[in-house]
């Protein structure tokens, strides 16, 4: 049985119409993950088309003195980030289940950009929904969807970003949920879906702490990744759960869902979540796309509970800061999602920390020169 | 959806033939509606319906007409206003039942509501929200949001043949009614109807236009 509640958080709060299909989702998964060719062809997969594993890499200019920082690269995976982790392992699920058609929601554009990816490779229908907003910041991103074959479908409502993104993908797929697969892109959304993305990412967490080993002889003291819906960061943190490793979770000042967020039901699931009073949902607020989202992982709010991982912010000003100072010290652009971690890793007073380097930034240049 | 017009707007529709008046209670991301129903909760959350304002609401509607009254909402309101809490208040303030959209029926299954089937729905979801069901049960007539459709769904007759088979509490089919026509259609074969976005357009025209929509229903049912 896959996890659908953590602590309090998770579930499934959605129309009547879309149970049945969840509850195929969840066999279906159940018996790809007790299927050995299953996890063959996404490992080969893996290693042939995305270029896993990634390099582990000491980031020396850019730690402070007398610190190591360590990189996780997911920047150098095929499309440019982790969400391809995702992807590809949902689209065998989909094809597994027998749907042609997909739909996805999109924020900064990344897991839209995998998405259409690995339609293209296996020959299904990619439909994106993204906020006009976003498809505003991060341009390059909707061109690349395009020439990849996926139809992308502004949204222009609301916060015109990634929650009402999310709210139009979940309900095209009550309307196609027959033909239709729908490819969520973070752990979030109704059981099983938290518990899918997170074991599809957790193959980041797994390679670092082999290679920390065998490259350290030792794990790091702790593991630092950005949180928007958090995907990434309970990918990278999976690897360590089990180890006396700190965990932080850095958000958004701005779209704080753990720091600032109560206990609400949005997109499907119960988390924390910004919202009033009232339940109604807030904005978030953030320059990055990817992290601009009101709410999170169930996990994560469960790991914020239990104390297991601790959740902190960087600002705007901090996050672009740091990509500079990564740009200038070690040559590598990263995305403003993980440059938030790297902000917060500056100034964690720890002898070996390892970041998870999500995304890299070419995506975000007019964002970083407009700033 | 609740909000300053909701009394004069509820009394023309018992006026026309409403049995039954379903007022919407505001949610900011409501994924089971469609553009019509948002549009109207954007519209309601932009004048200040939070849930007090929707008590309130409810609770003078339920003062000047004698139509039964159904919140429908979404379960983040619940969530922050207290589950327990919000069935005691919503019953206080004059309401018959409750709908929760994203509320499927093996979630929170104390709290006592008109539970929603799909034609998605197995056999075994349907009997169960027929048991759990508070007085009627809402049949879903299409796989997709609220609002209007050209045609009335060809799922509706075995969804409803399917529902007859497995219970006998009466069945109100709605999403995508909007036409008389429709209407009727719906009504030969379900004990009742539901419409929402149709209902909400005619409401912008004004109440006498909400008025003569619903007479049009009730005579295409008759």
């Amino acid at each position: 049985m896959t996890t659908s509640m953590y602590g309090a958080y998770g579930g499934r709060y959605v129309p009547e119409t879309l149970i049945p299909a969840l509850d195929e989702l969840e066999r279906g998964w159940a018996e790809a993950l007790a299927d050995p060719s299953f996890r063959e062809e996404l490992d080969q997969l893996g290693e042939r088309y995305v270029g896993r594993p990634t390099p582990l890499y000491e980031a020396e200019r850019f730690a402070p003195d007398g610190r190591r920082i360590v990189l996780k690269r997911e920047d150098l995976n095929h499309t440019g980030a982790h969400k391809i982790n995702n992807a590809l392992g949902q689209i065998l699920l989909a094809s597994r289940l027998g749907k042609r058609r997909i739909v996805a929601e999109t924020g900064a554009g990344q897991h839209g950009v995998a998405t259409a990816t690995v339609c293209a490779r296996f020959g299904l229908e990619c439909v994106v929904y993204m906020g006009a907003e976003d498809m505003r910041r991060q341009h390059p991103n909707v061109e690349r969807m395009r020439l990849l074959g996926a139809e992308v479908r502004a949204v222009e409502f609301g916060t015109r970003t990634l929650k009402e993104a999310t709210s139009e993908a979940i309900r095209d797929w009550i309307a196609s949920v027959e033909t239709t697969y729908y490819l969520i892109g973070s752990c979030v959304g109704p059981a099983p879906y938290p518990a899918i993305v997170r074991e599809l990412q957790a193959v980041i967490g797994r390679e670092a702490r082999r290679q920390m080993l065998g490259t350290y002889d030792r794990l790091p003291d702790v593991v630092v990744a950005c949180v928007g819906g958090g995907s990434n960061a309970i990918g990278l943190f999976a690897g360590f759960l089990d180890d006396d490793v700190r965990l932080v979770g850095v958000e958004a000042a701005g779209a704080a869902s753990l720091g600032s967020g109560r206990g609400a039901v949005l997109h499907g699931a119960r988390s924390s979540v910004l919202v009033d009073d009232d339940g109604q949902i807030l904005d978030a607020h953030s320059i990055s796309a990817g992290l601009d989202y009101p709410g999170v992982g169930p996990e994560h709010a469960a790991l914020r509970d239990s104390g297991r991982a601790t959740y902190v912010t960087a600002t705007d000003e901090e996050a672009l800061a740091a990509f500079h100072r990564l740009a200038e010290t070690e040559g590598i652009l990263p995305a403003l999602e993980p440059a938030h971690a790297l902000a917060r890793a500056l100034d964690i007073d720890a002898e070996l920390v390892l970041v998870g380097l999500s995304g890299r930034g070419d995506k975000d240049l007019a964002e970083v020169l407009e700033h | 959806m609740a909000g300053p017009e909701t009394v004069e707007l509820a009394r023309a529709a018992a006026r026309g033939g409403a049995d039954v008046i379903e007022i919407g209670f505001p949610f900011s991301d409501p994924l089971a509606d469609g553009p019509v129903v948002r549009r109207a909760a954007e519209r309601a959350l932009a004048a200040g319906m939070r849930t007090e304002a929707c008590l309130d609401c409810l609770r003078e509607v339920h003062d000047q007409v004698a139509v039964p009254l159904v919140p429908m909402t979404y379960a983040s309101l619940l969530e922050a206003y207290g589950w327990e809490r919000f069935a005691t208040d919503v019953r206080e303030a004059g309401a018959a039942s409750l709908i929760v959209a994203d509320l499927p029926v093996d979630a929170h299954p104390d709290l006592r509501r008109i539970q929603l089937v799909a034609p998605t729905s197995t056999d075994e979801r349907v009997g169960l929200a027929a048991e759990q069901t508070d007085g009627w049960l809402y049949l879903v007539t299409v796989a997709g949001t609220t609002g209007t459709r050209s045609e009335l769904s060809p799922a509706l007759a075995p969804l409803v043949a399917r529902a007859r088979k497995l219970t006998d509490v009466p069945l109100y089919a709605g999403f995508g009614i909007s036409t008389p026509e429709q209407a009727g259609a719906a009504g030969e074969l379900a004990d009742g109807i539901v419409v929402g976005s149709a209902a909400l357009l005619a409401a912008e025209e004004g109440s006498a236009a909400l008025e003569r929509f619903v007479a049009q229903l009730r005579e295409a049912l008759a």
